[in-house]
């Protein structure tokens, strides 16, 4: 890993930890941008962390850019030292795969895509070397995910899958970004699987689309009662494929404000991970089945 | 009741200066476009400069008042009337209860403000009025205003109407315009020659141009530096692994038209960017119409923060000048 300091205008430090995705740069970077916080920096007003980057905002008329600088970067040694253990919670979340609101979608947008002439899965499944796109969506939900960002539009989560690096999925974004993405679908992008919170721009393949809502300012559903927004970075996530009768069944649950997703308390510990992914996954997996 | 929305306009929504401290869960900072702009148009009514105002998107609303008012309206130039009557911008217009304001046909500039007195008291949501239509927060539901809106108005002290703001102190951009960039984030992804290339290139504001960012066009694709691409960034060299995006960063997805992120920007991605707008020019992208002429103007972190200072400077000017 090696760490790189930039500005992002006038007004922001930017800090990427590592040019590629791994947990190890995800931990050191939620690690270092909570340092920034407890350290209370004046002039800082927000602080931003990603999968393997952090911004930090400033007010430049507070402290000066050089200065602001210097102080993140006499934090990194405190996140070397961070333990990499966090007490967080799974989720499953429903996913209708190859539903016909995104493949409308889709089929829209072609003219921006790598390959137009089949869907976004079609081209995901070929270029990562599947006979078949249901084989590909097998591999896309049989482990589960770490939601690393929170971002992009309110309340998105970037999620990165819990397996060997051999057996993670890639993908590129679109090469122009889409002026549309229905609400709730279920993308792709680089290493990420991502829940398009609400509708708008994307760039991300789309996969499918999950009938829970995850962001709502009215915080009608129960899970939303704390906060607008559900997901915090180190929530773990179980893709769960249903078909279209289900995903009827529990958007009349969603509409009456009933529905309760499956949730799971569960510590993550990074190095136990590292040493045995399948153990760990199975024993997230053991606790969600119980919830 | 205070006023009544008779005819929305193309795009008219209620800002103020923002609602920071979200930007981490995705939710942007918001307000409005030109705070410039805003900031002036409430002084002029005699409000905290942070009151929430409209801003006006090409094509003016029609509104009818339901109590006497000053109002401004400041940024794009925008003529307003007061029951058919033509008005000044950038000037304090007495406005009657039972009268209407309406909008001639735009002259220059693209967002105008209206400050009326008292500031418009929606409810704010997280701390701030302005409206963010894609997460529904702000504004009146959520949404900009529509037909048959009632729109609260908070008290005022009426002040004396017939300040003005003279045109030196009246802040836009110019044609070409010029934006200033501090390259940075992921500059060094671009070859020498390119990042040469893309300030000598001359550049128009594409149709995608709204809150969230400024596409343009006409200037030549970039290159990039070779490399394999790192693990999770995706396989064009315009990708990377997703990370935060800087407000005023400019994206430029496939290396062909760059985007620059305005105040209701995404908060992350992975697209490449190779620097942002300085802070100092913010307000002037949202007066662009498209096809406006554009260079981008690299400079370094000391012309951004002495431009910082300028901005603060003439924002002082006008203070001092309506006393």
């Amino acid at each position: 890993m090696k760490t790189r300091y930039t500005y992002g205008g006038d007004e922001h430090i930017y800090v990427e930890m590592d040019d590629e995705m791994s947990l190890d740069a995800f931990f050191k970077s939620l690690s270092m941008s909570n340092a920034v916080r407890d350290a209370k920096i004046e002039g800082v007003t927000e602080i931003c962390p990603a999968n393997a980057s952090f911004q930090v905002r400033f007010d430049p008329d507070v402290i000066a850019p050089d200065d602001m600088m210097a102080k993140v970067k006499e934090l990194e040694h405190r996140a070397e030292d961070a333990e990499k253990r966090l007490k967080t919670r799974i989720i499953e979340i429903p996913v209708y795969y190859q539903d016909p609101w995104t493949h409308e979608t889709l089929m829209r947008f072609r003219e921006r895509h790598q390959d137009p002439s089949g869907s976004d899965l079609d081209y995901a499944a070929r270029i990562n070397g599947f006979d078949s796109v249901d084989a590909f969506i097998e591999a896309h939900h049989a482990q589960p995910w770490f939601v690393s960002m929170v971002g992009f539009v309110a309340g998105l989560p970037f999620l990165y899958q819990l397996v060997d690096r051999e057996k993670q999925l890639q993908v590129p974004k679109y090469l122009r970004p889409r002026t549309d993405t229905p609400k709730q679908t279920v993308g792709y992008g680089g290493c990420f699987s991502c829940v398009y919170s609400v509708r708008g721009a994307g760039g991300y393949q789309m996969f499918g689309v999950t009938p829970m809502p995850i962001f709502d300012p009215e915080q009608k559903q129960s899970y939303l009662k704390d906060f607008m927004v559900f997901f915090k970075p180190g929530d773990i996530v179980k893709w769960k494929p249903i078909d279209r009768d289900e995903y009827d069944r529990i958007l009349a649950e969603v509409e009456a404000d009933t529905y309760v997703p499956r949730i799971a308390e569960v510590d993550f510990d990074l190095d136990a991970f590292n040493a045995d992914m399948a153990g760990t996954n199975a024993k997230l997996m053991e606790a969600l089945n119980v919830a | 009741m205070s006023l009544k929305i008779i005819q929305p306009g193309l795009s008219t929504s209620i800002q103020d200066l923002g609602r920071p401290g979200y930007f981490h869960l995705g939710i942007p900072i918001g307000g409005a476009m030109d705070r410039f702009a805003l900031r002036v148009a409430n002084m002029l009514v005699g409000n905290p400069e942070g009151a929430a105002g409209f801003e006006v998107v090409f094509m003016g609303p029609t509104i009818e008042f339901q109590k006497d008012a000053l109002i401004s309206v400041t940024g794009a130039n925008l003529p307003p009337k007061i029951d058919g009557t033509p008005c000044e911008t950038w000037t304090a217009i007495e406005v009657k209860a039972g009268q209407t304001l309406s909008f001639d046909f735009l002259k220059s500039g693209a967002r105008a403000y209206i400050a009326i007195s008292g500031g418009i008291d929606t409810p704010p949501a997280l701390g701030s009025r302005s409206t963010y239509p894609i997460g529904a927060l702000g504004g009146i539901e959520g949404r900009n205003i529509q037909e048959g809106d009632i729109i609260p108005l908070g008290e005022a002290d009426m002040i004396e109407p017939g300040l003005s703001v003279p045109e030196k102190l009246r802040r836009l951009p110019g044609n070409p315009a010029e934006l200033r960039v501090l390259p940075g984030l992921y500059w060094h992804r671009l070859t020498p020659a390119s990042q040469k290339q893309f300030f000598a290139d001359d550049w128009a504001v594409a149709l995608e141009a709204d809150r969230m960012g400024y596409r343009f066009k006409g200037g030549n694709p970039l290159e990039f530096v070779d490399r394999e691409q790192p693990f999770g960034a995706g396989a064009d060299p315009s990708n990377i692994v997703d990370g935060c995006y800087s407000y005023g960063s400019i994206q430029v997805p496939g290396g062909l038209e760059p985007i620059v992120l305005h105040r209701d920007a995404v908060s992350g991605g992975g697209y490449f960017t190779l620097g942002a707008i300085i802070s100092a020019d913010m307000d002037l992208i949202g007066q662009l119409q498209p096809h406006t002429p554009v260079k981008f103007v690299q400079v370094n972190m000391d012309q951004a923060i002495k431009a910082r200072a300028e901005r603060k400077k003439m924002l002082a000017q006008v203070r001092e000048h309506l006393g």
